[in-house]
């Protein structure tokens, strides 16, 4: 067993941490306090290739591995959660589920401009009165000659305003009594006629992030823009969330780690008592749990991201990660708060910031209850891997990084 | 053209230098590419990417300065070459200046040198001076905008009184300063393209040459006094009286 980390995978991870810390470090509590995307998150991170990372080269991407996808998620969360959120939706959710379900057609189409950053993606899955509850979504697909006729609201979508596609889940048999077959996946063009969408405001965390609202009135979808079989929307959908929740896991390690770097400096500076705070037991405690709980979520993730690298499906594993790590990163900010004191209840500081962020992700992407009983149906034998159509592809050097 | 950036190994510009012993120690801080020599290799790929060629990126140092040469492969250079070996450890900048000028005409010559303006060890920037004095080039130091046209470099320095412009024939050697342009981020196809890189490594022997004895010896290397620091606060029962008490203070102190 090798835990250590390809010079590759280093040397991702310090050009990823070099330029959140160059370019995004400065002026990111700006546009925290403004709820404001920061304008050139998107165009830089498709510039520098972060978007279409772990895609093969013919495909538009970088030919880097899903470690080093994880590897570049700890590193933007460590900074912001808005710029990880990025690599969930347009990255994960989106442009991997071409990647995975796409017919070669598709992928030519759809996740070359992905990969490139050359149009960004977005997942629209949850719907106002629906989230976890899939069977209560309301959104429909009606075949119209080669068109699906799309009708619905989607809600929570994040990059909804940015976005030029989203990969969406609607209905397309509305009798099925299994909701598990009344689904459908599309590529959906969200410039096409029909399609409204907007910003929601006042979110607790991920301020600098987009977050919107979809809503389609009779959009003409192309059939050839449906991803996968129709009636295999749930499927697509659940494997999407495999690759989303992987970033969300390896984003909140990112997290943990901020808070834990950020109380040390803290610890070893701040005095009471005629003392540094490093030097109190209970202090200690605190920074020593955040330590521990940064080791295992890397863990997690890597092991996931050594699986998705073997083509191995690793929904359970993706599962342990995500929750483990989101939990972890809000406790680990809360207590980076605490050692703060005052100032850690004031913005003057970034852990604030973690705190407010760390929330959401135990909410989104499958929540920490929805968590529970995927590990509780893997380990009562009621819940197995079927195997899928398409499965997420293993990872091959020699065809990621080749030349188309 | 054939460009040569050299490049240096230094501690993490966040690292702790202390002296130890008469020696530089850092503790357990990484060692990363000297920051002003992200310039010299932005500089260079700037050139190649102007007028074609190649950029080779030199540098002298242990085995572990593999990985600063390794950055600039992943920055774009297209080669690099290591000098390394243990009587290299206490070389000057004439020896460091002797020992380039020979690696770079082992590596067949260029048309442009090109150093950061000084390193963030020593910081003594005198052995891009001293490389072209070695190599009997011309010095265009302190660049912040290079040309090049017919054969000759031009470059743009920026000084207190406005601004100097000067040319030279190449080959030549130069320092370039920050205003080069930011340095780029290393390629996801440079990351992969550095990490399976096979960097050559020369000794003083492969360059036909013994270890030059420094001529500027190191007598002694002291840490700065530490500055001691009193916080004291003044109360009074007026402000007036507070106000008095401060100012007999700044007086006492010889602040004022």
């Amino acid at each position: 067993m090798d835990f250590s980390l390809s010079p590759e995978h280093e040397m991702t991870r310090k050009m990823v941490r070099d330029f959140v810390q160059k370019e995004i470090a400065p002026v990111i509590k700006e546009y925290d306090r403004k709820q404001e995307p920061i304008p050139f998150m998107l165009k830089r991170m498709g510039e520098l290739g972060i978007l279409g990372l772990p895609f093969p080269v013919r495909y538009g991407g970088q030919g880097m591995d899903y470690l080093a996808w994880g590897l570049a998620c700890e590193e933007l969360e460590a900074v912001d959660t808005s710029l990880r959120v990025v690599m969930s939706v347009h990255t994960g959710l989106c442009a991997m589920s071409v990647f995975q379900w796409g017919t070669e057609e598709q992928k030519r189409k759809f996740l070359v401009p992905l990969a490139k950053g050359e149009k960004i993606g977005c997942g629209a899955f949850t719907e106002p009165g629906m989230g976890s509850d899939v069977a209560a979504m309301r959104t429909s697909a009606k075949r119209d000659g080669d068109f699906y006729i799309l009708n619905g609201e989607k809600m929570w979508i994040s990059l909804a305003s940015k976005a030029d596609l989203a990969l969406v889940t609607a209905k397309t048999d509305l009798s099925s009594p299994k909701p598990s077959s009344a689904l459908s996946s599309f590529i959906v063009d969200l410039h096409s006629a029909g399609v409204k969408r907007g910003d929601l405001h006042g979110k607790l965390g991920v301020r600098a992030g987009s977050t919107g609202w979809i809503s389609f009135t009779d959009v003409r979808v192309p059939v050839e823009n449906r991803l996968g079989e129709e009636g295999e929307g749930f499927k697509i959908t659940m494997s999407a969330f495999d690759h989303g929740r992987y970033t969300v896991a390896s984003g909140a390690a990112g997290i943990i780690r901020a808070c834990l770097e950020a109380s040390v400096k803290y610890a070893k500076t701040r005095t009471t008592f005629g003392k540094p705070i490093a030097e109190h037991q209970l202090i200690q405690e605190k920074i020593a749990k955040m330590s521990q709980d940064y080791e295992i979520a890397r863990l997690l993730y890597y092991q996931a991201g050594w699986l998705k690298n073997q083509g191995k499906r690793c929904t359970r594993e993706t599962s342990f990660a995500k929750k483990f790590a989101t939990e972890a990163s809000f406790s680990a900010a809360n207590e980076a708060i605490q050692i703060h004191g005052a100032y850690g209840y004031s913005d003057e500081y970034d852990v604030e910031r973690y705190l407010r962020n760390a929330r959401g992700a135990m909410i989104y992407e499958g929540s920490s209850e929805i968590q529970t009983l995927i590990q509780a149906g893997y380990a009562l034998g009621e819940r197995m891997d079927k195997p899928l159509r398409c499965e997420a592809p293993a990872y091959d050097a020699e065809f990621w990084q080749g030349e188309p | 053209m054939k460009i040569i950036a050299c490049i240096k190994q230094v501690p993490d510009s966040e690292a702790k230098v202390r002296a130890e012993g008469g020696q530089v120690t850092w503790g357990d801080a990484p060692l990363v590419i000297n920051p002003f020599d992200e310039y010299a290799v932005e500089g260079a790929l700037q050139q190649k990417e102007a007028h074609g060629g190649t950029v080779t990126a030199l540098c002298i140092g242990p085995e572990s300065a593999k990985e600063a040469l390794k950055h600039a492969l992943a920055m774009g250079a297209d080669e690099a070459v290591l000098v390394s070996g243990s009587a290299l450890n206490e070389i000057d900048s004439v020896g460091a200046a002797r020992v380039l000028a020979a690696a770079i005409q082992k590596i067949g010559g260029a048309d442009m040198v090109v150093f950061g303006r000084q390193t963030l060890d020593n910081g003594s920037g005198l052995t891009t001076a001293q490389t072209a004095r070695v190599l009997g080039w011309p010095l265009l130091g302190l660049a912040g905008q290079i040309k090049v046209q017919d054969g000759s470099v031009t470059i743009e320095r920026v000084i207190e009184e406005g601004r100097v412009t000067v040319s030279a024939k190449m080959p030549v050697v130069l320092s370039v300063v920050q205003s080069i342009g930011e340095p780029r981020y290393p390629s996801f196809m440079g990351i992969r393209k550095a990490s399976k890189a096979n960097i050559p490594v020369w000794s003083l022997a492969d360059l036909g040459m013994s270890a030059p004895a420094p001529v500027v010896k190191r007598i002694e290397l002291m840490n700065p006094p530490v500055n001691e620091t009193k916080i004291e606060m003044i109360t009074g029962e007026t402000p007036e009286e507070i106000a008095k008490t401060l100012v007999d203070k700044i007086i006492a102190e010889k602040v004022l």
